[in-house]
């Protein structure tokens, strides 16, 4: 990303105030009002621009931005494939797109029906009974699992159970998702190879546990080898087990959850089924359950009664008798359910096997040329992402940020940095299978170059100043956090304090 | 540092007039790298030793302070709190967080020596 | 398959650099696949399109007939150049702005909407998103109590019986304990009896569900005077062009839904939650803020900042657990808000009101209907001569959404059930109204 033809652009409250709008309006259908004496006085202060100014404004902002249309994206354990058009040509039809979640339900059964289907999918894909569909991200999926798993216990009576298990190389959201539920969280160790320690888990396990988190894949890149002697224990033990399906890209259509006897997953449809990041969002969570947990299923979900759909609303009804209730407005993310449902349709179950395969092949691939410049984590096959520490920058004077950091000049995204935690200044590389091989020789010759100029130890400070091509320099995000300036206003501080 | 104990958790306290004044060591401000907030505790809050005191935050990481020794919090360090990098810059002088009064001092023989504290730094950095 | 670039000569010179001989035995970890043999294959982008399209066909929009649904999600005309902005691959394709060099664009939109949202309810600061309106409720209830250490929640009986629904599931395990108002559809609920110093927040949403309008500055004082934090829910937030902002009322939290504002429906999902407070309150907000800052070379640029309330550093002590948002639909609200500019903004919120007085104005006309609320912004409740649900229905057969039963949110309060919920926005013709009044007169 060259600074070429990339322009500077101010705030929209930095250009001229005037009167202008780029929209214009109808005249109202009349004239009277009823405020009831609550009417805005003073002036907003928001932008007045023309439409051409708007367009050029976003269109410049927007070449600031890498983006998987525009390059290789290896952010590990965020699954940054291609985003097909055709997902965004389907929900922009006007029949998905202008309907309200409040008509009435003769005139939205195709909507029930896309939910039906992608839920079909979803569970005939997981092997799991029941799916809820409305959590809205990874995260709130991780909510739902375990409020349900909480529901069960409460209502088998084991009310003591008030622990959640989590690795210690698990994403951030674990503990924070336990938390939430009210539970206290107690991490457990990996083994050497990154795989959680049996041992130790089994030494844990008691009355007191409610549930057990496990990524599988982990977060090292790994297949979890022991995860049905995991669930086996986690069962014996009486607690549920609950699978962070962040990584299901490197299963899909492969192996079933019921196999791993995983009681609750959620599937980020953002990651495994390509519905666009958008820049953090918008995402979906569906959340497979267990027979055990499936009654415990938030609201509202599609039934069938006759030939028609409807949709049970309420928990505490015949159908949602244990319903942990609602856990977000209206009916789920339907506009990110089309997307994921015009993915797999497109790529059936044959396809899906074929994309879990190419990904972890895509992964090993850039494993094996790797690392024979870069340190690998473990040694064996690795599934959609490999991981590498950063041992093989010691002695350099080059930090992990700066390798990374040097490859933006590359014209790559870097890698994920410093996750998972377990591992010191670790790369987290995740290519998709919707890299061809050319683009990955391509990040492969690039990552190797950094790799030897790092190594000959000459100019660290090449690398400390990566990278000097994109839009930015470095950011002081100590800056930031010491003096927040997190909104414009009109005389800003930061100018004041020049 | 004559008259400074340390806690594993990485605070050193002084005691002088029955006050004691608290802080993190220069260890810890390396471990944490540019301290960007301080969520510093109530005036006149009572806090036995070994309890979560206050929070200090650099950009990417957040460390809880436990109080190393028994007391009612008296003052808080205002210049650290308008500029934090006093903590990184000095932080077993000026960088100093909070003062304790009401103290138990028999508590002190608990804390480690400043020559312990180095010992101890040794063997998890190693 | 289209996705998927590798041809089988590269899947097989890539096993041979790595040394093995099927893509399988990549798997050979894995236990045996158990996935069902005869789930369907394949398709063409053609094939896709048709069985997409003709499920699509089962819906009827509502931009094809005379159309009055709101109830927390409300059908605005969406500009050309909204779509196409948020469709550049750029803003569509890229993750959250971790590579802070290379996501100027998002982050610097990321602060504008930040700023806009912030203007436009009153407030000081507000986050880069959360999930939806009720999940933003949620965690204004949750950060209210992080501040002033207490438990109690009062809820007024205008709030979405969603927004209720899941701030009551979020914070089930919690220890919060809900007092929740019965629906008040007319005249004036009475909340200032009932702040006292126990109480961690009060709850309201203006307009209300019913539709009112309301000065709370009165509630706001006293809700400070003892200590009471005040979140004010705005589910419609084109209202906030014509009426005083939650901020001029005094509010300290104010979330709400930004649908309304960032394109169609879509069936009511994915939503945008916008969350906005007073400065004070920063550190314990939750979700993603983007801050200003200076590059090496002293030039201005954005960053995600103050992410140790996050989960990926805080893990079980963050203040939520939230990290995918709404991105893309924040973007959409951002460019909506910069397209109508203020002097459009301001216009909107008076077409979207004098449409809906004039409908009410129509609709107060017919002998047998009554218009309850005394004063309303885009929405408002009308009282049938029988049940709503079955005269919806029969307009459903004119070809008409009239508009949303009540009942269908409160179950348990039958008495509610001749109330129907009507908006009118600048979608709505002339003809829509006369349609609506004839198709009304032929049904009652």
């Amino acid at each position: 990303m060259k600074n070429n033809f990339l322009h500077e652009e101010p705030l929209i409250f930095e250009y001229p105030v005037s009167d202008n709008s780029a929209v214009d309006f109808d005249s109202p259908l009349g004239e009277s009002e009823n405020l009831g004496g609550i009417k805005r006085s003073n002036p907003i202060g928001l932008s007045s621009l023309s439409e051409p100014e708007v367009v050029r404004h976003y269109t410049r902002l927007s070449r600031q931005n890498y983006s998987i249309d525009t390059g290789l994206y290896p952010l590990g354990s965020c699954t940054m494939k291609h985003n097909p058009r055709l997902n965004e040509k389907m929900v922009r039809l006007k029949g998905f797109m202008d309907i309200h979640p409040f008509q009435p339900e003769k005139t939205i059964q195709g909507a029930y029906k896309a939910i039906n289907l992608l839920s079909d999918w979803l569970i005939d894909l997981t092997g799991l009974p029941a799916v809820a569909m409305s959590p809205a991200a990874g995260a709130h999926g991780e909510l739902c699992g375990l409020m349900c798993i909480r529901a069960a216990h409460e209502h088998n009576g084991e009310n003591e159970r008030k622990v959640v298990l989590v690795p210690e190389s698990a994403h951030g959201t674990n503990p924070a998702s336990a938390s939430l539920c009210g539970y206290s969280v107690e991490s457990i160790p990996c083994n050497s190879k990154g795989r959680v320690d049996l041992d130790a888990l089994n030494n844990r396990l008691g009355d007191d546990i409610a549930a057990v988190m496990i990524t599988n894949p982990n977060t090292c890149g790994l297949f979890e080898t022991d995860a049905l002697r995991i669930s086996d224990a986690v069962h014996n033990a009486g607690a549920y087990f609950y699978m962070d399906g962040a990584n299901f890209n490197a299963i899909v259509g492969r192996l079933t959850l019921k196999q791993l006897g995983v009681d609750a997953m959620h599937i980020n449809l953002h990651k495994t089924f390509s519905t666009p990041h958008g820049g953090g969002g918008p995402g979906a969570g569906p959340t497979v359950l267990s027979e055990s947990l499936a009654p415990f299923a938030p609201v509202p979900f599609v039934v069938k009664k006759n030939k028609n759909l409807f949709m049970v609303e309420h928990s505490g009804s015949n159908q949602s008798e244990f319903s942990i209730g609602r856990m977000k407005g209206f009916h789920g993310q339907f506009g990110v359910f089309v997307r994921a449902l015009s993915y797999i349709m497109s790529l059936g179950a044959d396809g899906l096997s074929q994309v879990s395969g190419d990904a972890v092949l895509n992964a090993n691939y850039l494993r094996v040329r790797l690392s024979k410049y870069l340190t690998p984590f473990h040694n064996g096959t690795c599934m959609h992402e490999v991981l590498f520490d950063g041992s093989f920058l010691d002695g350099t004077g080059t930090r992990t940020i700066d390798f990374a950091k040097a490859m933006i000049d590359s014209g790559f995204h870097p890698p994920t940095m410093y996750f998972p935690l377990v591992v010191e200044g670790a790369l987290l590389f995740e290519p998709t299978e919707t890299e061809s091989r050319q683009s990955l020789d391509e990040l492969i010759d690039a990552v190797i170059k950094l790799a030897k100029k790092a190594m000959k130890k000459e100019t660290p400070e090449f690398f400390e100043n990566s990278p000097v091509n994109a839009p930015r320099l470095r950011l002081d995000e100590t800056l930031a956090a010491r003096k927040p300036i997190l909104r414009w206003t009109p005389n800003p501080v930061l100018k004041a304090a020049e | 540092m004559e008259g400074y104990f340390y806690t594993k958790e990485h605070e050193w306290v002084t005691v002088r007039d029955d006050t004691a004044t608290v802080g993190i060591t220069d260890f810890a401000q390396k471990q944490l790298g540019d301290i960007v907030f301080i969520e510093f505790p109530s005036l006149g809050s009572v806090y036995s030793q070994g309890d979560e005191i206050s929070v200090i935050e650099s950009v990417k990481a957040a460390s809880e302070i436990y109080a190393p020794i028994s007391g009612k919090v008296i003052t808080c360090n205002d210049a650290v709190e308008g500029s934090p990098d006093l903590v990184n810059l000095n932080p077993e002088g000026d960088g100093w967080l909070f003062k304790i009064s009401e103290i138990e001092s028999q508590e002190l023989n608990s804390l480690l020596s400043h020559s312990e504290y180095e010992e101890y730094i040794k063997k998890i950095t190693e | 398959m289209r996705y998927l670039p590798l041809s089988n000569k590269d899947r097989e010179s890539m096993l041979n650099t790595i040394g093995i001989e099927s893509i399988d035995n990549l798997f050979d970890e894995l236990p045996k696949s158990e996935v069902p043999q005869n789930l369907p294959k394949h398709k063409s982008e053609l094939q896709v399109d048709r069985e997409l399209s003709q499920i699509a066909n089962e819906n009827l929009p509502y931009t094809q007939v005379p159309s009055f649904l709101g109830a927390g999600n409300y059908c605005h005309y969406s500009p050309a150049s909204l779509d196409y902005i948020i469709q550049r691959g750029e803003f569509l394709t890229s993750y959250t702005p971790y590579q802070p060099e290379i996501s100027q664009g998002t982050l610097q939109v990321i602060f504008e909407f930040q700023t806009q949202v912030a203007l436009i309810t009153g407030m000081e600061i507000a986050n880069a998103s959360m999930y939806d309106g009720a999940t933003a409720c949620a965690e204004a209830i949750s950060m209210a109590s992080r501040i002033n250490k207490r438990s109690k929640v009062l809820i007024s009986g205008g709030l979405h019986p969603h927004y209720i629904d899941v701030s009551k599931t979020q914070l089930k395990h919690l220890g919060f304990d809900f007092k929740v108002l019965d629906p008040y559809v007319s005249g004036k609920e009475d909340l200032l009896n009932q702040i006292d110093t126990n109480l961690s927040c009060l709850v309201i949403q203006n307009p209300s569900f019913f539709g009112n309008i309301q000065d709370y500055t009165s509630i706001a004082n006293e809700c400070r005077y003892k200590g009471v934090l005040l979140i004010v829910v705005v589910t419609e937030p084109v209202s906030l062009g014509l009426i005083k902002s939650p901020g001029e009322m005094g509010a300290d939290i104010v979330v709400g839904e930004g649908q309304s504002l960032a394109g169609p429906s879509n069936f009511g999902g994915p939503g945008l939650g916008f969350f906005a407070s007073l400065q004070k309150y920063v550190r314990q907000m939750p979700g993603r803020l983007c801050g200003q800052t200076l590059d090496k070379d002293g030039k201005r640029g954005f960053v995600l900042t103050m992410s140790t309330r996050e989960q990926h550093i805080r893990r079980e002590k963050a203040t939520s657990n939230i990290c995918t948002n709404s991105g893309l639909i924040a973007l959409a609200f951002s460019v909506h808000l910069t397209l109508l500019g203020e002097s459009g903004f301001l216009e909107l919120a008076n077409i979207n009101h004098k449409n809906a007085v004039e409908l009410s104005i129509r609709l107060n006309n017919i002998p047998k209907i009554k218009v309850i609320n005394s004063s309303f912004f885009n929405e408002f409740v009308v009282e049938l001569p029988r049940s709503a649900g079955s005269v919806i229905d029969e307009l459903t057969d004119l070809n008409i959404l009239a508009g949303i039963p009540v009942s269908r949110f409160y179950p348990e309060h039958p008495h509610l059930s001749n109330l129907m919920l009507v908006t009118a926005t600048e979608m709505n013709t002339k003809s829509h109204l006369d349609s609506f009044i004839d198709a009304l007169n032929k049904v009652l």
